[in-house]
């Protein structure tokens, strides 16, 4: 291991002697660490051997639908079994089925590691990402489908213009023109502040709230939970001025801004980041409530 | 691009075993509210027709005016005890999750809002329960 290599030279006296007298006491640690890896190798062989005898898969059911083909204009439901293994999500089990089975099996997946937002899915009747659902914790067959309130483009893969218009409409981007006094060029944030935007930059753009969002259903102009997160996200950052704040409210104060949620929680319930959206839509809903109240 | 295949609404009530608890919460405090409209202009209606004998002395001493035989007469009748009881289910919950709607607008315990619920849900039970004796006194069922 490392920590023999960070020994200082001069104690090497001193070390060897400890490494005689651990010798004496018993196995030196590279005969621990073999026995250890040995013990590993068995015990993955008796669970590969389980898996085997138990032939455990997956019970997938699977939106089909692709415009361009005939015969496949009708959504139906396509049932794959695939092996189960330890540690399977939604998504390796899609991959698996769309490599082993049927290589016309659409969906978007990116990074595997719930980062890049590819991978949302109506799962067992919930949005959440392909890449982070243990298969183990859901009830099979598995049930899934492209996100709701989207239009579908191909099996899994919806049409997400609108949710990036949303998106940009709120311009979600720092956009503070004047420096720092002093020499500093840095936009320095305080600890606190970082800590109350903190959760809202975690959002990675995958629309499972706006889909989830039934106002933004029924509503096209409603700017949706994740736009209006992201509008938080700067105008809570204290390194925008006052201007910028208000120009950002004014654009959250209308009708089909802030003022379309109706608190349901269903953003909140199924966002994959755990993003408390309805707390900050409500922050900014009374902020806008602060800005035009006048007592004078 | 392809055309795509737009399959309506998914999240329709066909999927009302998957609605989580803030759902469960804006959907009954519709229809708790839509219920309270309709029971404010029944009342409405019900007593702006019952007056006819306003002014005739005589016949409110005797308990013999309209406004005193209609609401003894819808009194008596079980179904409208039973109403009541709803009614009082309806008007509780509606208040409770008001509240609850409030400290959610104020910002306070969004965390717990589902606990909110539930609590609201409960306290409706008790409320309603314990008030059966009294609307239920006098009637022949």
């Amino acid at each position: 291991m490392s920590t023999q290599q960070e020994q200082p030279t001069d104690a090497d006296d001193a070390g060897t002697g400890q490494a005689d007298d651990a010798a004496d006491a018993g196995p030196s640690p590279q005969d621990r660490r073999m026995d250890k890896k040995a013990d590993r190798r068995i015990e993955r062989e008796r669970a590969a051997g389980a898996t085997d005898a138990d032939a455990e898969t997956v019970h997938l059911k699977v939106f089909r639908y692709d415009p361009e083909v005939e015969g496949k204009q009708e959504p139906r439901f396509d049932d794959f079994h695939v092996p189960f293994e330890k540690g399977m999500t939604v998504l390796d089990a899609l991959i698996y089925a769309r490599d082993e089975f049927d290589p016309s099996l659409t969906f978007r997946h990116s990074c595997r590691q719930a980062v890049c937002g590819s991978d949302a899915f109506f799962v067992n009747g919930r949005q959440r990402l392909g890449c982070q659902t243990q298969i183990s914790d859901l009830d099979g067959p598995v049930r899934v489908e492209p996100l709701p309130h989207q239009d579908v483009v191909k099996d899994l893969v919806v049409d997400m213009e609108h949710f990036y218009e949303q998106m940009h409409a709120v311009e979600p981007y720092f956009q503070e023109e004047d420096l720092p006094d002093g020499d500093l060029e840095e936009q320095y944030q305080t600890r606190e502040n970082r800590e109350k935007v903190k959760m809202s930059t975690r959002c990675i753009w995958c629309g499972a709230c706006m889909s989830s969002c039934n106002i933004a259903a029924g509503d096209n102009e409603y700017l949706g939970p994740a736009a209006i997160n992201k509008a938080y996200r700067f105008a809570m950052d204290d390194r925008e001025g006052e201007e910028l704040k208000e120009h950002r409210l004014r654009i959250m104060e209308q009708e089909h801004g802030v003022w379309r949620c109706q608190t349901q929680f269903s953003c909140t319930e199924v966002c994959p980041k755990d993003i408390p959206l309805t707390e900050h839509i409500q922050e900014l809903k009374r902020e806008a409530v602060k800005k035009n109240l006048k007592f004078w | 691009m392809s055309e795509s295949y737009n399959r309506g609404l998914i999240e329709d009530f066909g999927r009302w075993r998957e609605f989580a608890p803030g759902m469960w919460a804006w959907i009954l405090h519709k229809f708790t509210g839509w219920i309270l409209i309709g029971y404010l202009f029944t009342h409405i209606a019900v007593l702006s027709n019952a007056l006819g004998a306003a002014g005739n002395e005589a016949k409110i001493a005797a308990g013999e005016d309209i406004y005193t035989t209609t609401l003894q007469g819808l009194e008596g009748l079980f179904l409208i005890r039973v109403l009541e009881v709803g009614l009082l289910a309806v008007a509780v919950f509606h208040i409770l999750n008001g509240v609850r709607l409030l400290m959610i607008d104020l910002g306070i315990g969004l965390e717990a809002q589902d606990k909110s619920f539930y609590i609201s849900l409960v306290v409706t039970a008790a409320i309603t329960v314990a008030s059966v004796p009294t609307f239920m006194t006098g009637v022949g069922a």
